[in-house]
């Protein structure tokens, strides 16, 4: 029963994110692409990655579609439509060989939620027994982030601050 | 660019869901430490209420004041998070070690990194805040430069 709901909702992912490129109108490739986000979002819900999807959903369905938006009426309605020329033969036949070897690769990885995998064996073990104790904070999440790793959060936001002032710099003109 | 919308549907509704987001924000913001959420999307959606509020009344509108105001503050938000780390290092210990915080009526590690959480986390949504509502205003304005071309 639930499975069905995951195929249908991977099958959605996939339906939108062809869609998004696909379709031909901007305006309507923006929107595709904020419903991409959602499902993406679920997607992520269902993985148990709730803050992941609180943020895919936030951002990648709220914020980057105003941003689009804004971005397509500030430029001439010329470009609202795009011109695609036939993709080359060598796409049609490398991607698929791409494919293939990205599925052999895959073979490779961990199972998800196994236990031994190597991402949950190095550090995360003392995150997620030492947390509460040594912060206060049941969401471990939040705890890595902000508090065991805060200086890589740093340095983001650091980023998240160069973005704004190159947009700054680069787009805005005088206002009165 | 950004005009004032005309209809009284769209200006009822934004009046009604910019209080309710900017409140869920700030839930979001406070209670990222028990639930899923924190800086990021606190901050985002804090913003995402300040750029309806422009999109929906204009950027000179009584609402939107406070986002006009708010683009001059780039950088606090980044300033807020690497202060902490400072106060930390001013306390005796490593920068962003919270547990050298020195905050009055706190005794406890715990509870001292609890708070700088919460401070560095209240950095992080201003920061971002004020990137999306300023990167809305840039996108807007080069457009009101080019319209003389026209």
């Amino acid at each position: 029963m639930t499975l069905w709901f995951e195929i249908l909702l991977l099958i959605l992912l996939v339906v939108t994110a062809a869609g998004a490129i696909l379709v031909k109108d901007l305006i309507s490739a923006v929107f595709i692409l904020g419903s991409y986000s959602f499902l993406l979002a679920l997607v992520w819900a269902w993985l148990g990655a709730v803050d992941v999807a609180f943020v895919e959903a936030v951002v990648g369905a709220g914020l980057a579609t105003i941003f689009f938006l804004l971005t397509l009426f500030g430029t001439a309605p010329k470009d609202t439509h795009l011109r695609r020329s036939a993709p080359p033969r060598l796409a049609l036949l490398g991607l698929p060989v791409l494919g293939l070897l990205l599925l052999y690769a895959a073979e490779d990885l961990p199972r998800f939620r196994n236990p031994a995998s190597p991402a949950s064996v190095h550090v995360s073990p003392d995150y997620l027994s030492n947390s509460l104790e040594d912060t206060e904070t049941p969401n471990v999440v939040t705890s890595v982030l902000m508090d065991y790793r805060a200086f890589d959060t740093l340095i983001e936001t650091a980023v998240i601050f160069t973005a704004g002032v190159a947009c700054v710099l680069l787009l805005g003109r005088k206002r009165e | 660019m950004i005009d004032a919308h005309d209809s009284l549907i769209v200006r009822t509704m934004a009046r009604l869901l910019i209080p309710l987001i900017q409140l869920f924000a700030v839930y979001v913001l406070v209670f990222g430490q028990y639930g899923p959420g924190g800086g990021f999307v606190g901050g985002v959606m804090l913003g995402t209420s300040l750029i309806l509020g422009i999109l929906v009344f204009g950027p000179e509108e009584s609402p939107c004041r406070l986002a006009n105001k708010v683009v001059h503050g780039d950088g606090i938000g980044l300033i807020i998070f690497a202060g902490v780390g400072g106060l930390c290092l001013i306390g005796g210990g490593e920068f962003l070690n919270y547990s050298d915080l020195e905050i009055p009526w706190v005794t406890t590690d715990s509870r001292r990194r609890f708070l700088g959480i919460l401070m560095t986390q209240i950095g992080v949504a201003v920061d971002v805040a004020v990137t999306a509502i300023s990167i809305v205003f840039s996108l807007s304005s080069s457009d009101e430069s080019e319209q003389p071309d026209d």
